[in-house]
């Protein structure tokens, strides 16, 4: 933290206001939709009729004929390539085969919308229908037809399994598999979990421009300019030099524009009509092509023994990823990875299939998979103390991780910080005093119910450039993109802590492909840990070579200088031996050095698997590292005559390590508290005969302001992290992933009825209630 | 079928050739190029398309352009002044109550319409009448907050 000579804070610490605040309350700001160019055409996209069909033939003479219509595109057309993150899988337009109804498989652009809609009703498409299969488990049965022929020879970083429908198998064992005889006590249940939708207020967008050299300029929607420009490039085939990407402000992203969305049809569409085109997803059309979380099926054990320590654990986990694998291998290895939950039990052994079906792909949405296995492993121990007679905080307190015990798979945790979260939210909670169930008016009836959570927060590679201008103020270029998670604000900071500058002399380039150093996505809770040490290590380079300058210019020894408020450095001690950084650039360009330029670059490396102690097989992952520990605690409300639940407060605690502004951080907790709220009272992507049957903020509800407490409580610890930029981790995924479980154990100890599917809505909770009676 | 009318938006008479069946929303978006009203939906449930009609928060998606004539528009370009943000805008700054931002216009259209009828609304008041606007980030709590702030006369919490 630095103080201003008028007294303002900047830096670290600082809860200062966002960068782009001024665009965003003003209605200035700039996201794909709002772009116009000249003689731009409009898009739109003609999805599968069928679940599962072989393509026989295409006829767009009629649509291609229309007036206004500048081009109809199909696979055919481009001879367009499978594309995928973790296994190449999925073509932007179906190719031989669609594999889920509204599965994208022709184009248009036009001069209008209106044009383009019209366009697709003329396109002709000739199917030959295919049986279809829409469960996870009923695609692996021997006789469930095939969606991938030629799963087999598929590219990518994930190898096939050989199981019928399956796109990956992971399992994780530790210890011995025979232990269930000494336990004392066993629970034992299925649990499952929706397809959530992201439903980022903004509906994926793209445009794509193209110059007279053939190359294509595109701005999207996207969590990364990275990882779309390789997967365009390879579905098009396209050399990297052909195609630029940039992203304008994003409007909400959460995992859902990860990989690549329209950007790759709407460069077709830009190649094929040689001009510019906008595609903009209507909010059905994004629901419908766009993915969901994976929706999932547990099947879980968990024993104790009789003073309540844990033992032994098995599940089998059957993600159903849709059509197209997506990023469903690693979410399977994550989910695999942290289904132990934080817990030390010394028997585990953890199957996941990630299964293709009929419908829409699944893929990443915050919370990477922990939020399914943490539903299930979470219900296990409030329903394993309820048969030990235990409170589940005190199970909870005594089978917890800490500093230096290992996680599921062998590595070490640097900073055990859950028993800090644990014990914050049961003071702030005061749930010592309050009464498990507790009986309110009519047949209302309060319950309060714990869960944690972990979380890694660092993976794959970032860089930073770090300029010094000519007039001393600084330019930051890094290629992460800020979702809305603040990034573009933070890592400012971060930069105006170790230069002393204050932000607003710090200027923060729009990410580009072409002229930013290289960033895999927003995604992970990665960017505070990956990419601020690479913003902070190469403005530390900077602040040398200003060291370095200033210690000729002011004839002192470096270690003599320090750096001053406004853009100065000075000889420590001696007020008047100061000079501007204006200075130290001018010279560094005219006389000596050239340019000042800091550049740092790296890749996390994950802690290996220890594979003495773990049978690990098919991990699309090779380790984890810096941990992040969550608890949180739910009271509601719930009316026994009619299953409706209240959440009514609600606490979150987490150790961030370092609060680079608090008020974000309090803000991912409060977002990330609200999505899981949804995910466990209201969402569901409901499927009927292979078609969503919900596509629309109608028919799919997330929470509003009425629909949730205002008494949210987020908790922010600071234990710093040991190799963290100034000792801060992640925190973007970790408040969601408890959330469901902390509510079902509520409405558990509110009723006795235990949900074991959710979303639980009135209907759900009540059919348990009813059980009970 | 194409006819030109006027519309009064942020005090301004701007006449516009449109198709009759157009929605205010696309006419202030695709016509006028003030786009800091969102399109979220397209359907009137997630209120980023919102707008003052006579001072009232209502769903640009939903109206029809040709129907709104005689009536006074504002938008959120209207909010602010020469460019200086409303006392509301600058709690929303200040407040941190946006993130990805895009839901952020109608939210501040919604809360200007319900602090010029109530200067003073209860918490409970506040969720209610923004119980229409949809956002996927914030989780609210610091709406509420930034919106309470300007009730307390307090825009600044840095
Ligand atoms: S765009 Fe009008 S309510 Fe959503
Ligand atoms: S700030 Fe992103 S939807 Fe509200």
């Amino acid at each position: 933290m630095h103080v201003k000579q008028d007294g303002s804070k900047y830096g670290v610490g600082i809860s200062m206001p966002r960068r782009e605040s001024y665009e965003k309350v003003s209605g200035s700001a700039v996201y794909t939709d709002d772009m116009v160019l000249p003689g731009m055409l409009y898009g739109a996209v003609l999805g599968s009729d069928y679940a599962h069909a072989r393509i026989k033939s295409y006829d767009t003479k009629a649509a291609k004929a229309l007036k206004g219509v500048k081009a109809v595109i199909t696979a055919a057309d481009f001879d367009m390539q499978r594309c995928g993150m973790l296994i190449k899988d999925e073509h932007p337009l179906a190719r031989d085969k669609v594999r889920y109804i509204g599965e994208p498989v022709a184009a248009v652009a036009a001069i209008d919308m209106a044009t383009a809609n019209l366009a697709m009703q003329l396109i002709e498409i000739e199917y030959e229908e295919l049986d279809a299969v829409f469960d996870a488990e009923e695609a692996m049965l021997e006789n469930a037809p095939i969606l991938h022929e030629e799963r087999d020879s598929y590219d990518g970083i994930v190898a096939s399994p050989g199981l019928h429908n399956v796109a990956s198998y992971t399992r994780c064992q530790e210890g011995e598999l025979d232990v269930w005889e000494t336990c004392d006590v066993i629970v034992e249940g299925v649990y499952e979990t929706p397809a959530q939708e992201h439903m980022y207020i903004e509906p994926c967008s793209t445009i794509a421009d193209i110059d007279p050299m053939g190359k294509v300029t595109v701005w999207s929607s996207q969590q990364s300019v990275f990882i779309p420009r390789q997967l365009t490039a390879e579905a098009l085939g396209i050399p990297m030099t052909k195609l630029r990407f940039i992203t304008p402000q994003v409007g909400g992203a959460f995992g859902g524009k990860c990989g690549v969305t329209n950007q790759p049809v709407t460069v077709a569409l830009a190649l094929a009509a040689n001009a510019p085109v906008k595609l903009t997803y209507t909010r059905s059309d994004d629901m419908i092509m766009n993915k969901s979380r994976h929706p999932s099926r547990i099947y879980m054990r968990t024993g104790a023994d009789s003073s309540g320590k844990l033992i032994a654990r098995e599940a089998k986990i059957y993600f159903n990823t849709g059509a197209y694998a997506d990023e469903g291998p690693l979410i399977g290895s994550v989910a695999t990875f942290f289904s132990r939950g934080p817990y030390k039990i010394k028997n585990m052994n953890v199957e996941t299939w990630c299964v293709y079906t009929n419908r829409t792909k699944a893929g990443a949405f915050r919370g990477f998979g922990v939020p399914q296995a943490t539903f299930a492993g979470e219900s296990q121990i409030d329903e394993l103390a309820e048969k030990l007679n235990m409170d589940p905080f005190d199970l909870r307190m005594k089978n917890m991780v800490a500093t230096d015990d290992k996680w599921l798979g062998g590595q070490n945790i640097d900073h055990g910080t859950l028993p800090g979260c644990l014990k914050a939210v049961y003071e702030a909670s005061n749930l010592r005093e309050r009464p498990k169930q507790q009986k309110l008016d009519n047949n209302k009836w309060r319950g309060i119910g714990v869960s944690t959570s972990a979380h890694v927060s660092a993976v794959l590679s970032a860089s930073a450039v770090v300029k010094l201008n000519e007039d001393g103020t600084i330019t930051i270029n890094t290629g992460a993109v800020d979702i809305g998670e603040g990034a573009d604000t933070i890592l400012s900071q971060m930069a105006a802590e170790t230069l002393g500058l204050h932000p607003d002399d710090i200027t923060y380039t729009c990410t580009d492909s072409d002229t930013s150093p290289y960033n895999y996505q927003t995604a992970g809770s990665r960017t505070t840990y990956v990419v601020g040490t690479s913003v902070t290590q190469a403005s530390v380079q900077v602040r040398n070579q200003i060291y370095k300058h200033a210690s000729e210019m002011l004839e002192s020894a470096e270690s003599d200088l320090e750096i001053l408020p406004g853009s100065f450095v000075g000889v420590k001690g001696s007020p008047d031996a100061r000079i501007p950084f204006s200075a130290v650039a001018g010279r560094a360009l005219n006389q000596v050095g050239g340019p000042i330029v800091g550049m740092h670059s790296w890749l996390y490396h994950n802690t290996p698997f220890d594979k003495e102690t773990a049978m690990i097989e098919g991990f699309a992952l090779d380790g984890g590292g810096v941990f992040c520990f969550a608890a949180q605690v739910a009271v509601v409300d719930v009316d026994k005559d009619t299953g409706k639940v209240e959440v009514v407060e609600f606490w979150s605690a987490h150790d961030v390590g370092c609060a680079i502004n608090p008020k974000s951080v309090e803000g991912q907790i409060f977002g990330g508290v609200v999505q899981g709220l949804g995910y466990a009272l209201f969402e569901e992507l409901v499927w009927i005969d292979g078609q969503i049957s919900n596509p629309s903020m109608m028919d799919y509800k997330v929470p509003g302001m009425n629909d949730v407490p205002y008494d949210i409580h987020a908790i922010i610890l600071e234990t710093q992290e040991k190799t963290g930029p100034f000792g801060a981790r992640g925190v973007g995924e970790i408040p969601l992933n408890g959330v469901a479980p902390a509510i079902c154990n509520a409405i558990a100890s509110a009723t006795g009825a235990r949900v074991r599917t959710i979303p639980a809505t009135s209907e759900r909770v009540l059919q348990e209630i009813l059980k009970l009676e | 079928m194409m006819e030109t009318i006027s519309l009064t938006i942020n005090n301004e008479v701007h006449t516009v050739l449109i198709e009759t069946r157009q929605t205010l929303l696309s006419v202030l978006r695709d016509k006028l190029f003030l786009c800091g009203t969102k399109n979220g939906c397209n359907h009137g449930v997630c209120g980023a398309c919102n707008v003052l009609v006579d001072g009232k928060a209502m769903r640009a998606c939903l109206l029809l352009a040709i129907t709104l004539q005689e009536r006074e528009i504002t938008t959120i370009e209207g909010l602010s002044e020469n460019g200086e943000l409303s006392l509301l805008q600058k709690a929303f700054a200040s407040h941190q109550a946006f993130q990805c931002g895009f839901c952020t216009s109608g939210m501040l259209i919604s809360a200007t319409a319900l602090l010029d009828h109530d200067s003073t609304p209860s918490i409970s008041k506040i969720r209610h009448e923004l119980g229409g606007n949809i956002c996927r980030c914030t989780g609210y709590v610091q709406i509420i907050d930034a919106v309470k702030s300007v009730c307390e006369g307090k825009t600044d919490c840095t």
